[in-house]
């Protein structure tokens, strides 16, 4: 099988690193691309951020063209897929047939593969849990060649949720939809004036279904943390089909694009859509749970030295401080960014490097600057000293000490790694970087 | 699910069910309510490639194990269509071929022969074995799919070029032959596609994606199109590769 050398970045495309790329189209393929391979990781429409899915001078194995739907039984809701199947695929195939999956991240472009192994979560992390807590079960190729049918509750599979692509390769996996009626929800959306406010509005709002905060990050002082909360309710109303309108971003935005005063006029236009009341409105799904998707790719806004994205969670106690902390830090490096996103998290997911942990989580992104470095650094201090941890989907520049110190399972996880892949032949430029399979970490 | 299920009663066999092209062409012709019978090699492959079909789609997917390089699987398959065709319910993709490195043949003629069974001799065999069951039943629709690489003999491949030549006059003869009884043959030249074929080759420009190539070939089927190029710019290419005065094509290294 031919590999083609490229150079790639995450979704925050930077870094990029440069390997031999392989695009399988049967099971076989793959199967022979990852035995001949000394180095090697799955990747799915290259999502996750930072430096998740590279590596460098070693092999990548994409997984888009294994997105076929295998199975369903519509007496259990289980749905059966290759790891290249999207959240947009499975939505627009099973939602006209009264079923969704329970738990969706923030693009719909996303694969099944890639959410079992940053284990995401979505606008309904409190009552549903993340997307993980849905699968039952996947078949997963391993170093040794073996194909090993992983059940929830093995040590491998809380090892391989959230586990990065470390463990092998899935290359099937079953997950359970949810029964619905109607493909909209009902939103309502409402301003708020303040960091304050938004913790205990959000607070109230985990016993919705969904909910999410719009923060503008470039607000300070009084106004440090305003923002629009959404909640939103399923409802059995089906609206008509809409002509899905997609735009793309033709070129690399050039860097004034993002200067303060841009990025706070977009903000500020982004509050007053919302009426002083707040309104109601109903919204088909696919266009609430993915925002972006309409701009096909978004990234290219931050120009060719792409960005960062900051994820944080810090558990509710710490919240107050730590994010006013944090958002402070923020807007006194006038490191424009978009809108950011405030949600909540539930109980913690079972993988061993899953993210979630109950608390607040703070999302938002950072063109890549010089001196971007150093507020991600405190970022990562402050949310250290408060308990929480990063999300390593979005993570490009965390220290070794960090993570291990946010993720108290990372022994147990290396100890799973030593059983299945002795010779380390999963790998990532993040897994180099932090130093996952032990040895020398690479800062 | 397309709303549109006006190919509902047609059973469209696919051979050479496991490339990318011949995926998204199911896709296309189920999404119209047609029943579809993949032929392969990979049988686990196909299966896969079956349930992911029917599920999406909800019609009847079958798969039939052929190796086209053996004449007596290619036998057993067409006996498999026969009746099918006969009962006037048989449309035919043929999107099976094989392309061996030009050198690796050069230095080993003997890859030559297995390449011609494959491209050219049994699609031959199978469209007349079936073509009188067809003639009988009046109807139904058969899709070639060749290359722009027949259309002139090239330094770099020549020799998968010929056999797509090959094959591409014989389609050209049993249209006219069918068409005579009601069934319509499309000869379809594709360019370079998004496909493992010419995942990482150097000088790939343009590939065309599986889903709307498949899609542009449907509709020149159904409209009774005779020869399509796709993507469509091929056919400018090649008119022009094809007036090239042989004493300058010679000395081309293309």
């Amino acid at each position: 099988m031919r590999a083609k050398t490229q150079t790639l970045g995450g979704w925050g495309r930077w870094p990029t690193s440069t390997a031999s790329v392989f695009r399988p189209e049967r099971l076989a393929e793959l199967q022979r691309a990852v035995a001949d391979a000394p180095s090697v990781l799955a990747r799915g429409a290259g999502r996750s951020y930072g430096d998740q899915a590279l590596n460098q001078s070693g092999s990548l194995v994409l997984t888009t063209r294994l997105n076929r739907l295998l199975g369903f039984d519509p007496t259990t809701g289980l749905l059966v897929a290759e790891p290249g199947v999207t959240f947009r695929d499975v939505l627009a195939t099973f939602q006209p047939r009264g079923w969704r999956l329970p738990v969706s991240p923030g693009t719909g472009f996303a694969t099944l593969g890639g959410a079992i192994a940053n284990d995401v979560h979505g606008k309904n992390h409190d009552g549903r849990g993340s997307f993980s807590d849905h699968v039952q079960w996947f078949d997963l190729l391993l170093a040794s060649g073996e194909v090993r049918r992983v059940v929830r509750g093995d040590a491998l599979f809380r090892a391989t949720v959230g586990g990065m692509g470390l463990t092998g390769v899935i290359i099937a996996l079953a997950v359970t939809l949810d029964r619905v009626t109607g493909n909209a929800v009902l939103l309502k959306e409402q301003r708020i004036t303040d960091l304050d406010h938004f913790l205990s509005a959000l607070q109230a709002a985990r016993a919705s279904s969904y909910s999410v905060g719009w923060i503008d990050a470039l607000a300070r002082g009084r106004a440090l943390g305003r923002g629009l909360l959404e909640t939103a309710e399923p409802t059995d109303t089906t609206l008509p089909p809409e002509r899905e309108r997609r735009r793309r971003v033709p070129l690399d935005f050039p860097g004034f694009a993002l200067s303060a005063p841009m990025v706070r006029a977009f903000n500020l236009a982004y509050r007053w859509r919302v009426p002083t009341a707040g309104r109601e409105r109903l919204a088909p799904v696919a266009k609430f749970l993915y925002p972006l998707d309409a701009i096909e790719d978004w990234n290219r806004i931050y120009g060719k030295r792409g960005f960062h994205q900051f994820q944080c969670v810090v558990p509710d106690a710490e919240a107050p401080r730590a994010l006013t902390a944090m958002l402070q830090a923020i807007a006194d490096a006038g490191a424009a960014s978009f809108l950011a996103v405030l949600k909540t998290l539930g109980p913690r997911g079972q993988g061993m490097l899953s993210f979630p942990q109950p608390g607040f989580t703070l999302a938002l992104d950072f063109p890549h600057r010089a001196t971007t470095g150093e507020l991600l650094a405190r970022l990562e201090r402050l949310t250290l000293d408060a308990g929480g941890r990063l999300y390593l989907a979005k993570d490009s520049v965390a220290s070794p000490a960090s993570i291990a110190a946010m993720y108290p399972d990372l022994p147990a996880f290396q100890a799973v790694l030593a059983e299945v892949d002795p010779a380390g032949r999963f790998t990532s430029d993040m897994a180099r970087r932090l130093g996952v399979r032990g040895g020398e970490a690479r800062r | 699910m397309s709303a549109v299920r006006d190919l509902q009663g047609r059973l469209w066999a696919i051979v050479g069910g496991s490339s990318p092209l011949a995926r998204a062409f199911a896709h296309r012709v189920a999404a119209r309510g047609a029943s579809v019978l993949l032929v392969g090699r990979d049988l686990d492959d196909l299966a896969r490639t079956a349930a992911d079909v029917s599920l999406r789609h909800q019609v009847e997917v079958l798969v039939h194990g052929c190796d086209l390089g053996d004449p007596d699987q290619v036998g057993l398959l067409a006996r498999r269509l026969q009746s099918e065709a006969e009962a006037g319910r048989l449309d035919l993709l043929l999107a099976a071929a094989i392309m061996p490195s030009q050198a690796a043949m050069e230095a080993d003629p003997a890859l030559v022969p297995p390449l011609w069974q494959v491209n050219v001799t049994a699609p031959i065999d199978l469209l007349l074995r079936l073509a009188p069951a067809w003639q009988r039943a009046g109807r139904g629709t058969v899709v070639v799919v060749g290359s722009v690489a027949g259309d002139r003999g090239r330094l770099s491949n020549h020799l998968y070029g010929a056999s797509k030549a090959a094959l591409a006059t014989f389609t050209a003869g049993f249209r006219n032959r069918m068409a005579r009884a009601g069934v319509h043959v499309l000869t379809v030249k594709p360019g370079f596609l998004d496909t493992g074929m010419t995942w990482g080759l150097p000088g790939i420009f343009l590939p065309g994606q599986p889903d709307p190539v498949a899609g542009t070939i449907l509709a020149a089927a159904l409209n009774r199109k005779d020869v399509l190029y796709v993507p469509g710019f091929w056919w400018l290419i090649l008119t022009i590769l094809k007036h090239i005065p042989e004493p300058i094509f010679k000395r081309l290294k293309i």
